[in-house]
C-alpha cells in the first residue's frame, strides 16, 4: 500500500512539475494567442481588449494558479484557435495516438522477441549475421524519414494504402486501424532492431552462466533451457529497456503522425504551439506526462511478475 | 507448455499478416470505386475536387479570421456587397450595384433581390447593416475576437435607405472623404445575430458549408440557390489540411488531391507528368525589407548598394525557374493602373557600381548583418539563400536567421528588432492600404522609414476624391520608395498550382483567394 501511494505522490509531483515548465516555456517564447488570433496589424487596443477578456492581461502566477485550480478540476478550458474545449479536442486526438503507440509496441514484441531468441540461439550463424546487419541499419533510421519511404513504397509504388487518407475511429474501426499499421511500422521498425539486439545480448550473457551448464548436464533439452530458464532471467534488464522504448514509441507517434498526416496529439501539439494556444498545450504535454509515467509505473510492477525476488516494498 | 507458446507467436504473427493483408485489401477496392467515380462524370456539371492546404483554419466566423489562409477558403462561402472578379474589378455581389458620391463621403449599396443565406433566408437590409456594423466595430456589444481594421474608423454612420428607384438598400456615410474604401465592402454578409458561425457558419457564396473538422478538412457543398445560374459546377468542394508541405507532396504523388498550391519549383518539376501545372502570381511584395534604424541601413548609399549586387532574374530563375514579375517598388502588378512597371528596372545589377558605393558609404570592406526569415516560406527562405551567395560577390557577408512565424510577428513585425528580413507582404486591393506602412508614423511601419514628403504626399493621394490625381500620386509615391530604397523590392512571386488533368477552369485572383465556383470537370 505504502508503494502506491509514494508511486502516487511521484505521479503527482512529477505532473506538477511538468505543467510548471510548460507554463514558463510559454511566457518565454515570442508571441501569444491574442496576437495569432488578431493577426500582425491589429492595434494595441483590441489586442489589450482581447488579451482581457482571455484573461491574458493578469499576472504570471495568477494564470498559473487559475489554470492549476481548473486543471485539478479536469477543465482545462478552451482552445482559443478552434472555440471548442479543450477536453473534446484531445478525446478526438488521443486514441490516434494512443492506437499508434500501441499497435507499435506489439509489433515491437511480436517481431523482436522471437527474433532475439533465434539469433541467440545459433550466435554468428547466417541469420544472426544478417540480422545484426539488418537491424545496425534500421536502427539509425529515424522513424519520419522510415515514414517516407513506407509511403512512397507502399502508399505510391505499390498502392497498398492511400497516403494521407484517415478514417476516423467512430466512423470504421477496422479501417480506422488498417491505417495505422503503416505508421505503426515506421514508429517500430527502429525499436524492433533495438530491442532484438538488446534481447540477444541478454540471452547470451545468461547462456554463459554455470545454471545453464547444470541445466544440460541434468539431461534438460537446449530449447527447453532457453524458453523455462534463460528467458524469463534475460528478460528482466529487457524490461527496463522496454519501458523506455513504450515512451518513445509515443514520442515516435507524435512525429510520425505528420508524415502520414493523421490527426492525432502530435499534429494537434505542433498545431497549438504554432498558434500559442496555450490550453491546448498544457493538457497535451500533461496528457502525454501522465500516460509515460503511468507505463513506468506497469514496468515496475512488471518486474516482480517475471522475477519474484524483486520486491516492491 | 513449448508448443503451445510456439503457436502462440505463430498465431501472433499470422493475425499480424492478416491485418495487413485486409488492410491492403480494402484500399485497393477503394481506389477502384475512386475511380469509377471519376469516370462517370462526363458533363460540365457535377463532381467533387479535394484541394489541399497546409494551414489550418484560424476562424470559421470570417469576421474573426485574419490568416490569408483561412480567408482563401472561406470565399467561397462568403460574400461580401461587392466581390472581386479575376482581374482585380470589384463587382456588386450581394448589393446589385454600388455608387460612391462625388465628394467621396456616401457609399450607396442598393441589394440584390432574391439573394438566400445558405439557410434559406432571404437577405434582408438588417442582416447586411448588422454585417457592416460587426466588421466595422459598430455594434453597441463588440465581440473582441472581431478583427476590425483601422480603415473603418472613417465610417460615420451605415443606414437602412430606399434608392431612387425603390430598391431597398444601405447608405454609408463617412467622416472624411475616401474612394478606396469600396475593396474593404468585401465584408462577409452574415445572417443578423447568428450565434453559431464559428461552428455553423453561413453565409451566400457559391458553397454552403457541410462539415469541418479541426486538423483533417473543411467540406462544403454546392449552393443551388446561388444568384448566379449555372454556378458553380462542382457538387462538393473538401479543403484537406495537410501536417506540412511535404506530406501534402506525397499526397499530390498518389493522386488524392487534386488541387495543391505554391508548389516549391521542385516540386512542380516532378509533378508535371501527373498534373497541369499553372502558374499564376502570388500578389506579394517579396523583398529585402531593411530596418532603417539599424546601421548600416541608415545610409542611402549602402541600400543602393544592395539594389545593385543583387540580381534578381538570378533569384527568380533558381528559386522558380524563371517565372514570377521582378518588381521595383512596394506594389505589384494586380493593382493595374496604380502599379508603375518602369520602375522594376531602376536598378540593373552592377557589381562595381555596389562596390563602388559601399566604398562611398565608408565601407570598403563590406560589412555583416542578420537576415530574419520565418522558416515556414520555404521561398522566403530560399530567396534569401541565394542573396546571401550574390552578396559575397561585393564583399558584404549576411547570415540567415530562421524564426518562427509567430516569432517573427512579434520580434520583428511588432518589436522591430532586426536588422533585414525577407518576408511576402499582402494587401487589400485599395493601392493606400499597401503603401501607408510607409508613413512615419504608421503602427505597422516596420521598417522605421521616415520620409517627410512621402508623408505629405501619402496624405494627399488618399485623400484624392480625383481618380487620374490618384494614379498619378500613387505613381510618385512607388517612386519616392524606390529612389529612396526604403526597401530591396525583388518580385511578385510565381504561384505554382498543381492541378488534376481532368479539371479546368482553374482562375488566378489579384487577391489572395481559391475560387472553387468555377472549377468544372472537362
Amino acid at each position: 500500500m505504502k508503494f502506491y501511494i509514494k508511486k502516487l505522490i511521484t505521479l503527482i509531483i512529477t505532473l506538477l512539475f511538468v505543467s510548471f515548465i510548460t507554463f514558463f516555456a510559454f511566457q518565454v517564447i515570442p508571441g501569444d494567442s491574442a496576437v495569432a488570433k488578431l493577426g500582425m496589424d491589429a492595434t494595441e487596443e483590441q489586442l489589450f481588449e482581447l488579451r482581457e477578456s482571455m484573461g491574458l492581461n493578469d499576472p504570471m502566477f495568477v494564470r498559473y494558479g487559475r489554470f492549476l485550480k481548473n486543471a485539478i478540476t479536469g477543465d482545462f478550458g478552451t482552445s482559443t484557435q478552434y472555440n471548442v474545449s479543450v477536453g473534446s479536442l484531445i478525446s478526438e486526438r488521443l486514441p490516434v495516438t494512443a492506437w499508434l503507440a500501441a499497435l507499435s509496441v506489439l509489433f515491437m514484441v511480436v517481431i523482436s522477441l522471437p527474433l532475439g531468441l533465434l539469433c541467440a540461439r545459433k550466435e554468428n550463424g547466417f541469420l544472426d549475421r544478417f540480422l545484426t546487419f539488418l537491424s545496425q541499419t534500421f536502427m539509425a533510421v529515424p522513424p519520419f524519414f522510415l515514414g517516407i519511404i513506407i509511403t512512397l513504397i507502399f502508399g505510391i509504388v505499390l498502392k497498398w494504402f492511400i497516403p494521407g487518407k484517415f478514417i476516423p475511429i467512430s466512423q470504421d474501426f477496422g479501417g480506422f486501424l488498417s491505417y495505422m499499421v503503416f505508421p505503426a511500422f515506421a514508429v517500430s521498425i527502429p525499436k524492433v532492431a533495438m530491442l532484438t539486439k538488446f534481447l540477444k545480448t541478454s540471452l547470451l550473457r545468461e547462456l554463459s552462466f554455470d545454471y545453464v551448464r547444470t541445466a544440460r548436464s541434468k539431461g534438460l533439452k537446449k530449447k527447453q533451457i532457453m524458453t523455462k530458464h534463460v528467458l524469463k532471467n534475460a528478460l528482466i534488464p529487457v524490461i527496463t529497456f522496454f519501458g523506455m522504448l513504450i515512451a518513445d514509441a509515443l514520442a515516435g507517434s507524435i512525429v510520425v503522425e505528420q508524415v502520414f498526416n493523421l490527426p492525432g496529439m502530435g499534429r494537434m501539439l505542433v498545431t497549438a504551439i504554432a498558434n500559442r494556444d496555450f490550453s491546448v498545450v498544457s493538457a497535451a504535454v500533461l496528457y502525454i506526462a501522465g500516460i509515460v509515467i503511468i507505463i513506468n509505473f506497469i514496468v515496475d510492477m512488471t518486474y516482480q511478475k517475471v522475477d519474484p525476488r524483486v520486491r516492491i516494498s | 507448455m513449448k508448443r503451445r507458446k510456439r503457436l502462440f507467436f505463430l498465431g501472433l504473427l499470422l493475425s499480424c499478416m492478416i491485418a495487413l493483408c485486409a488492410c491492403s485489401g480494402s484500399t485497393e477496392n477503394e481506389g477502384n470505386e475512386q475511380k469509377e467515380a471519376e469516370n462517370g462524370e462526363a458533363s460540365k456539371n457535377g463532381g467533387s475536387v479535394i484541394v489541399g492546404i497546409t494551414n489550418d483554419l484560424d476562424s470559421l466566423d470570417p469576421h474573426k479570421a485574419v490568416a490569408a489562409g483561412t480567408k482563401e477558403v472561406l470565399f467561397n462561402i462568403f460574400e461580401g456587397l461587392v466581390k472581386p472578379d479575376k482581374d482585380g474589378k470589384l463587382v456588386p455581389a450581394v448589393a446589385s450595384d454600388y455608387k460612391i458620391s462625388e465628394d467621396g463621403m456616401t457609399y450607396t449599396f442598393p441589394l440584390r433581390e432574391g439573394v438566400k443565406f445558405h439557410n434559406g433566408a432571404l437577405v434582408t437590409v438588417d442582416d447586411v447593416i448588422y454585417s457592416l456594423k460587426r466588421a466595422t466595430g459598430l455594434l453597441e456589444t463588440s465581440d473582441p475576437e472581431v478583427r476590425v481594421e483601422s480603415v473603418f474608423s472613417c465610417v460615420e454612420s451605415i443606414e437602412a435607405i430606399t434608392t431612387e428607384d425603390g430598391k431597398q438598400g444601405v447608405e454609408v456615410k463617412l467622416n472624411q472623404p475616401n474612394i478606396e474604401l469600396l475593396s474593404y465592402f468585401t465584408i462577409s454578409i452574415i445572417p443578423k445575430d447568428y450565434t453559431e458561425q464559428a461552428t455553423k457558419p453561413v453565409g451566400t457564396g457559391p458553397f454552403r458549408f457541410v462539415s469541418y473538422s479541426p486538423m483533417v478538412s473543411i467540406v462544403m457543398e454546392k449552393n443551388p440557390d446561388y444568384y448566379v445560374a449555372g454556378v458553380p459546377y462542382l457538387d462538393e468542394v473538401t479543403f484537406k489540411i495537410s501536417a506540412n508541405t511535404d506530406a501534402a507532396f506525397m499526397e499530390l504523388r498518389a493522386g488524392t488531391i487534386d488541387i495543391f498550391q505554391q508548389l516549391t519549383y521542385e516540386q512542380s518539376n516532378q509533378l508535371k507528368d501527373l498534373y497541369n501545372i499553372e502558374i499564376g502570381n502570388m500578389n506579394l511584395v517579396q523583398g529585402l525589407f531593411l530596418n532603417h534604424k539599424a546601421a548600416p541601413f541608415d545610409n542611402l548609399k549602402v541600400r543602393q548598394a544592395l539594389c545593385y549586387a543583387i540580381d534578381r532574374q538570378m533569384i527568380l530563375d533558381i528559386v522558380a525557374g524563371g517565372s514570377g514579375t521582378i518588381i521595383g517598388s512596394n506594389m505589384f502588378p494586380g493593382f493595374g493602373k496604380y502599379y508603375d512597371e518602369t520602375l522594376a528596372s531602376y536598378y540593373t545589377y552592377d557589381t562595381e557600381k555596389a562596390k563602388q558605393l559601399l566604398n562611398e558609404a565608408g565601407y570598403p570592406n563590406g560589412f555583416h548583418f542578420t537576415i530574419t526569415v520565418p522558416s515556414n516560406y520555404q521561398a522566403h527562405v530560399d530567396t534569401a539563400q541565394v542573396i546571401v551567395e550574390q552578396l559575397k560577390k561585393v564583399g558584404i557577408t549576411a547570415e540567415i536567421k530562421l524564426v518562427e512565424w509567430a516569432s517573427w510577428i512579434s520580434d520583428v513585425y511588432q518589436g522591430r528588432n532586426y536588422e533585414a528580413t525577407i518576408v511576402g507582404l499582402d494587401s487589400n486591393l485599395s493601392p493606400s492600404d499597401i503603401v501607408k506602412r510607409y508613413v512615419s508614423t504608421a503602427r505597422n511601419n516596420f521598417l522605421n522609414y521616415s520620409n517627410e514628403q512621402f508623408d505629405d504626399l501619402y496624405q494627399e493621394a488618399a485623400a484624392s476624391v480625383n481618380d487620374e490625381e490618384k494614379v498619378e500620386l500613387y505613381h510618385q509615391l512607388q517612386r519616392i520608395l524606390t529612389e529612396d530604397v526604403a526597401s530591396v523590392y525583388i518580385q511578385d512571386p510565381a504561384n505554382l498550382v498543381a492541378v488534376n488533368k481532368k479539371l479546368a477552369g482553374y482562375q488566378f485572383y489579384p487577391v489572395y483567394v481559391q475560387d472553387m465556383s468555377t472549377v468544372y470537370y472537362k
